[in-house]
């Protein structure tokens, strides 16, 4: 019983991170409607920054929301110097752009700090976080991380001005434009944005996954499958969907040592987590396309 | 974006022909390592070639074409492996698996358009090495280890070293496969598919069985990708989970966007770029890192997704739409 409350809650850690980058993707898709597949690499190079910035001697706080504000505003400059021009090219162009960051990203990331795997400090003492035999001190704080930077976005898009703009921009953006809204600089904005949550992501993640430039391969495909399952246009659905992802990963590690620990036949373990991923994936696009929390797109002909 | 000139083409597969003969005589240049690297170029032009039919022909976006690469490669590797096949009989096998994984990837596609296609398939080529290491098939695929093949042997006693046999072996295999391509293009079949692709609402309506096209074009154009995987086992003479990454996917990508979205010459031109890419970027590291002695690990995706953007603003027809778009505006001047 206490392993299956373990699994659970380390599904729940699992699953904050996929959230973030989930709630990241849908950001951008929400606004563009392009799926951003450097969302990962993007994290993973503001994580090695903030690992740089360590090891000049900045304590991990500091780190963390410099790094923050850093792939902020690189978010901010992709969106307006390379995705703004190619507003109307067709979808391939898109992908292909997308490819090509990933690709500088993570090559970037192997030339300047090596492909050689680093540890990743964690900013949460031992002695006082935690509940012994449930949850670790670094699972729980990095949920709690996460609903904190989750809660002062909604809170961002919620109650202030420019969330209200942002969110205008995003759903209508030619109403938007005639009631005095910058609808460029709204998109740019929440790439910043979608950037800098990933970077909390990628810094959270990287204690428990350890620092190499291929980290967030697997992150990211789980990432998808979050904000799939929850409706890839809907943010609280991403954010929903990350934590059952998270959970369900879990679970079904978990079912598999339990099944070979009782049979003796292996069929499915830590080593299939992707393969779990992919099978969501073409799951919910050919099943349910909205997801949970979705709107049903009616296309006109 | 119209044929390739067709005298150019004969011409250009005489000299293809013709290179090894040419070892006696300037033993230097024509290598047998250089003849090798041009039988991978091939091999990639293949790969390429596939991943054009169903991406430019069919407008079905793949990121995963890596998958069929490495099922193709692994049909020849387990075959020669345990069967003791003939390297040459693997070829239509891995052809046969593939286009049945294809066919079979193609029917939850049909669903699926545009970024979410992409998306599928980016799943599939991160999964990709996970699945050929399941403990399942361990037994099969030799798990993390791969498996370690020979050489194709020279046949009948040719007067040939292993190297020149493989790059006529790949080069008889493109041309082929380039053929048919070409002549299922120009036909009824391939006219339907690039409907399909310019006006799927269209097509539809003058009946054109859509969903039965576009599967079937996905299990041709992995079929295609397969072939070349095969022939990369063979070559290579290894075959390990590892080597078929999604950054594997990322190099077809170039190659068909470097060399024209949409043009069967395109894709040998793009083959043929990513494979001088990926070997001249180890030289140039090399080089940085020694003789500059600065502490990069340069690799060719930085050089890669460099290009990948800078094609999308400047050529999205790619070096072959480009080339010919010049062509008519220099024609254009003079006339």
């Amino acid at each position: 019983m206490e392993q299956f409350l373990q699994q659970i809650a380390s599904g729940l850690a699992n699953g904050a991170i996929y959230a973030c980058v989930a709630l990241a993707l849908v950001m951008i898709y929400v606004s563009t409607d392009h799926i951003n597949f450097a969302q990962g690499e993007m994290a993973m190079f503001s994580t090695y920054i903030s690992w740089q910035l360590m090891t000049w001697g900045l304590s991990f706080w500091v780190a963390f929301i410099l790094a923050v504000v850093f792939s902020f505003v690189l978010g901010v400059i992709i969106e307006r110097a390379i995705l703004r021009p190619l507003h109307n090219a067709p979808v391939l162009s898109i992908v292909v752009v997308f490819i090509g960051l990933l690709a500088i990203c993570n090559s970037m990331a192997g030339a300047i700090w090596s492909y050689l795997i680093k540890e990743f400090p964690s900013p949460f003492p031992k002695s006082s976080f935690g509940i012994a035999g449930v949850i670790g001190p670094h699972q729980l704080g990095v949920v709690m991380v996460t609903l904190i930077v989750l809660g002062l976005l909604f809170i961002f898009f919620r109650y202030t001005p420019l969330g209200l703009a942002m969110r205008a921009a995003a759903q209508n953006p030619q109403m938007a434009r005639l009631v005095g809204v910058r609808v460029d600089w709204m998109l740019a904005l929440g790439w910043g944005l979608a950037a800098a949550v990933g970077a909390v992501a990628g810094i959270m993640v990287a204690h428990i996954v350890y620092l190499d430039p291929n980290m967030m391969g697997g992150i990211l495909l789980y990432a998808f499958a979050s904000a799939l399952v929850g409706g890839i246009g809907n943010p609280g659905g991403a954010v929903v969907g990350g934590f059952i992802v998270g959970v369900l990963e879990n679970m079904v590690a978990y079912a598999g040592n339990q099944i070979e620990k009782a049979t003796g036949i292996y069929i499915i373990g830590n080593g299939e987590k992707l393969t779990v991923a992919l099978i969501i994936v073409i799951t919910v696009l050919t099943v349910k396309p909205a997801g949970l929390f979705g709107r049903v797109v009616v296309k006109r002909v | 974006m119209p044929a390739f000139p067709k005298k150019l083409l004969w011409v250009l597969l005489a000299l293809a022909f013709l290179v090894p003969l040419l070892h006696p005589l300037f033993p230097d240049v024509v290598s047998d390592y250089r003849l090798f690297l041009v039988s991978t170029m091939i091999i990639a032009a293949i790969a390429v070639l596939g991943l054009n039919l169903l991406t430019g022909f069919n407008g079905q976006i793949s990121l995963g074409h890596g998958a069929f690469y490495a099922v193709g490669a692994y049909t020849a590797a387990v075959l020669m492996d345990h069967l003791n096949m003939p390297y040459w009989a693997t070829l239509p096998c891995a052809a046969v698996v593939c286009f049945i994984v294809g066919y079979l990837f193609g029917l939850p596609a049909l669903r699926l358009e545009g970024h979410y296609l992409a998306l599928a398939t980016f799943a599939l080529a991160l999964a990709v090495p996970q699945i050929l290491k399941y403990k399942w098939l361990e037994g099969v695929t030799g798990g993390v280890q791969g498996i370690v093949l020979n050489k194709p042997e020279v046949p009948f006693g040719l007067p040939l070293s292993e190297d020149q046999w493989l790059y006529y072996y790949c080069l008889i295999v493109m041309v082929v496969l380039y053929w048919a391509a070409a002549n299922m293009l120009n036909s009824r079949s391939g006219r339907a598919m690039m409907a399909i692709r310019d006006q799927y609402m269209a097509a539809d309506t003058m009946g054109i069985d859509t969903a039965l096209y576009k599967t079937v074009t996905f299990g041709i154009s992995a079929a295609y990708t397969g072939i070349a995987g095969a022939l990369s086992a063979s070559a290579i003479a290894f075959v390990s989970p590892d080597s078929f990454t999604i950054f594997l996917s990322i190099k077809f990508l170039i190659g068909l966007v470097v060399g024209g979205v949409g043009s069967l010459a395109g894709s040998v031109v793009g083959g043929i770029f990513y494979v001088l890419v990926d070997n001249s970027a180890q030289a140039l590291s090399l080089f940085v890192k020694n003789d500059l002695g600065l502490q990069f690990d340069l690799s060719a995706y930085t050089v890669f997704g460099i290009l990948l953007i800078v094609l999308m603003y400047l050529m999205p027809m790619g070096i072959v739409g480009g080339v010919y778009l010049l062509m008519r505006r220099l024609r254009g001047l003079r006339g």
